[in-house]
């Protein structure tokens, strides 16, 4: 007989999950509290919403950084297809160690030392600071996540439809085309999730890469946390988990109709 | 027929492959690679007022002579400044002392729930390690600020503890290095439980059960066979902690007062606050050195698993 889950098992998972999700739990709660003041309950209130809506700067800010984060994930899919297809299919070439070691390093190297690299290459080179350095240093370490999602999926799937389909007559290119991108698509579609998430998310390298004006969202929270403790911060939290949760939602309905096909 | 069309397809289809892989490496060596030989480059340079706030600077059009003369301005006294200041040398300590121990931390947390979940009906693990990676896809720096609401003095765990009549006096954890151990372990631990995951799921569990029949005990069948079959995950999630960790700016920034010494606190400080970039160059070199060896040992464990995959 075997058992389904025993007590213990259960008593983990609750208790992980528990301190997974509370503090988040406890945001949410916060959000819609009428009084100031983080422990007093005041009562159910929409009120910091509604100022968050009146906060011009915020929005400006949430514009900016969506669009880098459009920009630089279709940038690091762009070229972390193309480093993960290398890497899986290219066999041995000079400076393999080298390029696998680019694309690991910068998966654990911590930002301040990136970012603080990227800002020095950008004085030397004399480039202005704006949005497009951010959208660089965001595609730089996004495009390494990018491929190593990318990556495990080239590699599981069997060489040989590729080489079939070029039996058949195909080219190269139409082998990519019409077998590797299709199986690859939704490792490609989550590379490109995760790339933006990171983008969207990112604090240390906005702050060395951006210049005035490409202000981010998480650079306006991070001087708003600093001052201290406000039930606005509460309210765009919200926002934020509820845009993520409907997005995971939506990832796990595509994916789940898809292998139901 | 087959070869010919081969040959006829052979040279716009190699210089293609040639194309998808030279794109990516160019651009990691452009602002990867090469932004570090700058950064060795400033680090050994000096300080000054202007911009940029260091010297000496080369420009393309500069005469030999010009070159000479800035190489001659190269000076080691960032490093040496790092090595006669005890306040360095105690800032990289203590963020690598913080770090194992969250890395820890991290481990035996994730440990059980990783193996919970890879023990669960196999239906639901799908959803479950979903669940426990998702608080990642959220907001770091508002995960971090939940933990500024629950831990301040007047903050909700206080109010809790204190409304149960289990103290009378507020604990102090928030703006202390603990706050900044909960911040880290409590914000890692995605990284940790994912690798884990991967080994754990894929051990047959009639292992443990074949053990089990032959009069095992719980313990010994975990310490002979389910540890020794995810040490691979131990080692990569540790690593996945471990390496940022130690460069950790926001979390001890937050939630650290400005006695808990980072390194990448310090970093940032010496860049911002003090404007002494070459300071703050040499201050990531010698991190970058230290970090030398983790950073390998990650690499390996990933190119490991690659070529055992196949």
């Amino acid at each position: 007989m075997k058992p389904g889950l025993s007590a213990g098992m259960l008593a983990v998972l609750l208790a992980g999950f528990a301190f997974l999700y509370v503090p988040i739990g406890l945001l949410v709660l916060y959000s819609f509290n009428s009084s100031r003041l983080v422990t007093v309950w005041g009562g159910f209130s929409t009120r910091w919403y509604v100022e968050l809506f009146g906060n011009e700067q915020l929005l400006i800010s949430t514009l900016t950084s969506l669009e880098i984060a459009l920009v630089s994930a279709s940038l690091s899919v762009l070229l972390g297809t193309c480093a993960a297809y290398s890497l899986a299919r290219t066999g041995a070439f000079a400076g393999r160690t080298v390029f696998s070691a680019l694309v690991y390093a910068p998966l654990v190297m911590p930002e301040v030392i990136t970012g603080l690299a990227l800002l020095l290459l950008f004085v030397a080179l004399g480039i202005e600071r704006g949005f497009w350095t951010v959208v660089l240093a965001h595609s730089t370490v996004g495009m390494c996540f990018a491929t190593v999602v990318i990556y495990a999926r080239l590699a599981e799937f069997d060489v040989a439809l590729e080489e079939a389909a070029m039996d058949l007559g195909a080219t190269p290119a139409e082998a990519f085309r019409l077998v590797t991108l299709p199986i690859c698509a939704p490792a490609i579609a989550a590379a490109f999730l995760l790339a933006f998430t990171l983008s969207l998310d990112d604090f240390v390298l906005a702050s060395f890469t951006s210049g005035p004006g490409s202000t981010t969202l998480p650079m306006r929270i991070y001087s708003q946390v600093r001052l201290g403790v406000s039930p606005q911060i509460n309210a765009i939290s919200t926002l934020m988990i509820s845009a993520v949760a409907m997005l995971l939602l939506a990832a796990h309905l595509l994916t789940g109709r898809s292998a139901q096909k | 027929m087959q070869n010919n069309a081969a040959a006829g397809a052979g040279l716009p289809a190699r210089l293609g492959r040639r194309l998808v892989l030279i794109v990516p490496y160019v651009w990691l060596i452009l602002f990867f690679a090469l932004p570090f030989l700058i950064v060795v480059k400033i680090s050994l340079s000096v300080q000054r007022d202007g911009r940029p706030p260091y010297e000496p600077v080369f420009e393309l059009g500069d005469g030999l002579v010009a070159l000479w003369g800035g190489l001659q301005k190269f000076s080691t006294e960032s490093y040496a400044a790092i090595f006669a200041d005890r306040i360095y040398a105690d800032a990289y300590l203590s963020s690598l002392w913080i770090a194992a121990l969250a890395t820890l931390c991290t481990l035996a947390i994730g440990y059980p729930l990783a193996l919970a979940i890879a023990r669960a009906p196999r239906r639901w693990r799908p959803l479950l390690i979903v669940l426990a990676v998702a608080p990642f896809w959220t907001s770091f720096l508002i995960r971090i600020y939940a933990w500024i609401v629950i831990l301040k003095d007047e903050g909700l765990l206080n109010h809790a503890l204190i409304s149960a009549g289990l103290i009378a006096e507020p604990l102090h954890i928030y703006a202390t290095q603990w706050a900044v151990l909960i911040g880290i372990v409590y914000s890692y631990l995605p990284f940790m439980i994912l690798p884990l995951y991967n080994a754990l799921e894929k051990q047959d569990e009639a292992l443990v059960e074949a053990a089990l029949d032959l009069g095992a005990t719980p313990f010994a069948a975990f310490r002979q066979i389910t540890w020794p079959l995810s040490v691979r995950g131990v080692i990569a999630g540790c690593l996945l902690v471990f390496i940022p960790a130690v460069g950790e700016y926001v979390i001890p920034d937050l939630l650290g007062s400005s006695d808990v010494l980072m390194i990448g606190r310090t970093l940032w400080d010496e860049f911002s606050t003090a404007r002494n970039w070459p300071g703050a160059a040499a201050v990531a070199t010698v991190l970058l050195v230290v970090l030398l060896a983790p950073i390998t040992a990650y690499q390996r464990s990933q190119l490991q698993r690659k070529g055992a995959g196949r």
